[in-house]
């Protein structure tokens, strides 16, 4: 298996302090990986430093993907922004035209579909700032399709989601899985972890376990998990692991 | 002859002060070439919540423009190029700053504009010569020469043609910043470059309207445009569409009654600015006026 993406002695954090410590391996391509751990366990700031959105403080990131597609847990989307459901998806395709390119009849056939496909159709022409937070969840849903890329990492896409939008959501994510996109997601669901994830990586700054869902989903696993301080130290030494 | 009599009002009324008099008419040209670039450059102030920046970086570059006078007299080039380096200058170490620290944008803004606003009076202060501040701060937007109109002219023209470029970054830009900045590694470009139009547009508009009223034209008509429409397009269409309408009938108020020629611009928009706020489909009265909600 050929693997785009793999992590080597990675440390990512902020201010000096990591908040994913020394974590190696690699993402084989046409992954469906869920991250899991607790809350500060360093599940985001993998995301962000895999989205290139933070610098490592050590080790790297290799990529090479030639486009990625990164949904934020809070993402800084102006809701009250004056544009429509047609328009925001629509802003899927700027990965591929660009800032200047033109949007053309099958450009906007893809983003009717995908709007379809998330189960809006009829809501093209609304405002996004009379979505709910499902449909707004939904609509971003459909931009990520829009955008059509080879790797897809999701932060958090669930929280405060309805369990019918998740179902949809979920068979989204399985369609993607299909056709060979590696996808890599943050979740706190286990049950949903169970049964719709292959693999896993359970991360609690340290990595605890990265395999099969099942093997990983145990419960001295999720016990150490647990037991990793959350704790902020802020007087901590520097760290004298190798480099 | 009823109705003759009506064009023959109307012609004396609206027409004929700017066939009679050359420099009314140039003010119209400049008013019309300002409203173009400067009211598209509101909205998008406005869609960033930076509606304040304006009135800023008008400060901003107000000390440059007076050190510009100072240098080369009352000189078009001397004191745009002053109000240019000045207005610039903040801009783009603001973008820095917040780009590179923890300092967020208003803030950074508002430290280097108040620098400059200080240095700007201290050297006004220094030097010996009297600067007329009134035409600095309200302009003369009836003494336009040829050399200034060209340079409204040129703005305005720089504006729309680089607003037509750059609009899908500056629309996702404003709407989804992280976004954007994941797509294009460009953002912080677009960012800037619309900062520079904002400075470019305040320092031609301040030969017509001055540093201070300049600003108005660039933010009324947004605020206008707001209240009546909820898509961007049509927005940047009535902002242009009411700076447009300000400034003619700002000027033959002026002519009529008599008045300062720049202040009565600013206070027709604002007129018209009030007067949507009340009556506009996004206004006040709609919330007076409740309508029957529809069938879920």
């Amino acid at each position: 298996m050929s693997a785009h993406l793999a992590l080597h002695d990675l440390t990512l954090g902020y201010d000096r302090h990591p908040a994913v410590h020394h974590l190696d391996g690699r993402i084989e391509d046409g992954a469906l990986l869920a991250i899991i751990g607790p809350n500060g366990g360093g599940k985001s700031t993998l995301l962000k430093g895999i989205a290139g959105r933070i610098a490592p403080l050590g080790g790297r990131i290799e990529n090479s993907f030639p486009r990625l597609a990164y949904m934020p847990q809070i993402g800084d989307l102006t809701r009250d922004f004056p544009v429509n459901v047609m328009d925001l998806a629509l802003t899927g395709l700027c990965g591929k035209s660009g800032m200047f390119g033109r949007i053309g009849k099958q450009d906007r056939q893809r983003a009717h579909e995908a709007i379809n496909a998330v189960g809006l159709t009829g809501f093209e022409a609304r405002p996004i700032r009379t979505l709910s937070g499902g449909q707004m969840q939904r609509l971003l849903f459909a931009r990520l399709m829009v955008q059509d890329a080879p790797l897809l990492l999701l932060d958090e896409p669930f929280s405060a989601i309805d369990s019918g939008t998740i179902a949809d959501l979920l068979a989204i994510i399985a369609r993607w899985h299909k056709e060979g996109r590696t996808i890599l997601i943050v979740l706190h669901d286990l049950e949903i972890v169970r049964q719709h994830m292959p693999q896993s990586l359970l991360i609690a700054r340290e990595p605890i376990a990265w395999g099969a869902s099942s093997a990983v989903l145990n419960q001295p696993n999720l016990d150490r998990a647990r037991a990793m301080s959350e704790a902020f130290d802020r007087d901590a030494a520097e760290c004298r692991r190798a480099a | 002859m009823q109705a003759r009599r009506i064009m023959l009002w109307l012609y004396d009324a609206l027409i004929s002060p700017f066939i009679e008099f050359p420099f009314l008419r140039r003010a119209l040209v400049g008013g019309v070439a300002l409203s173009l670039g400067a009211a598209p450059i509101g909205v998008f102030l406005m869609l960033r919540r930076m509606s304040l920046i304006g009135d800023a970086m008008a400060h901003a570059i107000l000390p440059g423009a007076a050190l510009g006078f100072f240098i080369g007299g009352l000189s078009l080039g001397f004191m745009t190029i002053g109000g240019l380096i000045a207005g610039f200058s903040v801009a783009l170490a603001s973008g820095l700053v917040s780009r590179f620290t923890m300092v967020k944008e208003d803030m950074a803004l508002a430290a280097f504009y108040l620098i400059s606003l200080a240095l700007g009076v201290t050297l006004i202060s220094a030097s010996r010569s009297k600067i007329d501040v009134l035409a600095l701060l309200f302009g003369s937007i009836l003494a336009l020469d040829d050399a200034t109109l060209l340079l409204i002219v040129s703005v305005a023209s720089l504006t729309l043609v680089a607003l037509a470029f750059g609009y899908r970054g500056l629309v996702m830009e404003c709407l989804d910043p992280g976004f954007a900045a994941g797509i294009s590694r460009f953002g912080a470009l677009f960012h800037l470059g619309f900062l520079a139009l904002v400075v470019l547009n305040l320092v031609a508009g301040f030969h017509a309207l001055g540093t201070l009223l300049v600003v108005g034209i660039m933010m009324l008509p947004a605020g206008i445009a707001r209240l009546w429409s909820e898509t961007i397009a049509p927005m940047l269409g009535i902002a242009v569409l009411s700076a447009l309408i300000a400034n003619l009938v700002g000027l033959l108020l002026s002519y009529h009654a008599g008045l300062a020629s720049g202040p009565a611009i600013i206070l027709v928009a604002g007129g018209l600015y009030l007067a949507s706020l009340v009556f506009a489909p996004f206004g006040l009265l709609r919330r007076f006026l409740p309508q029957r909600h529809l069938e879920a």
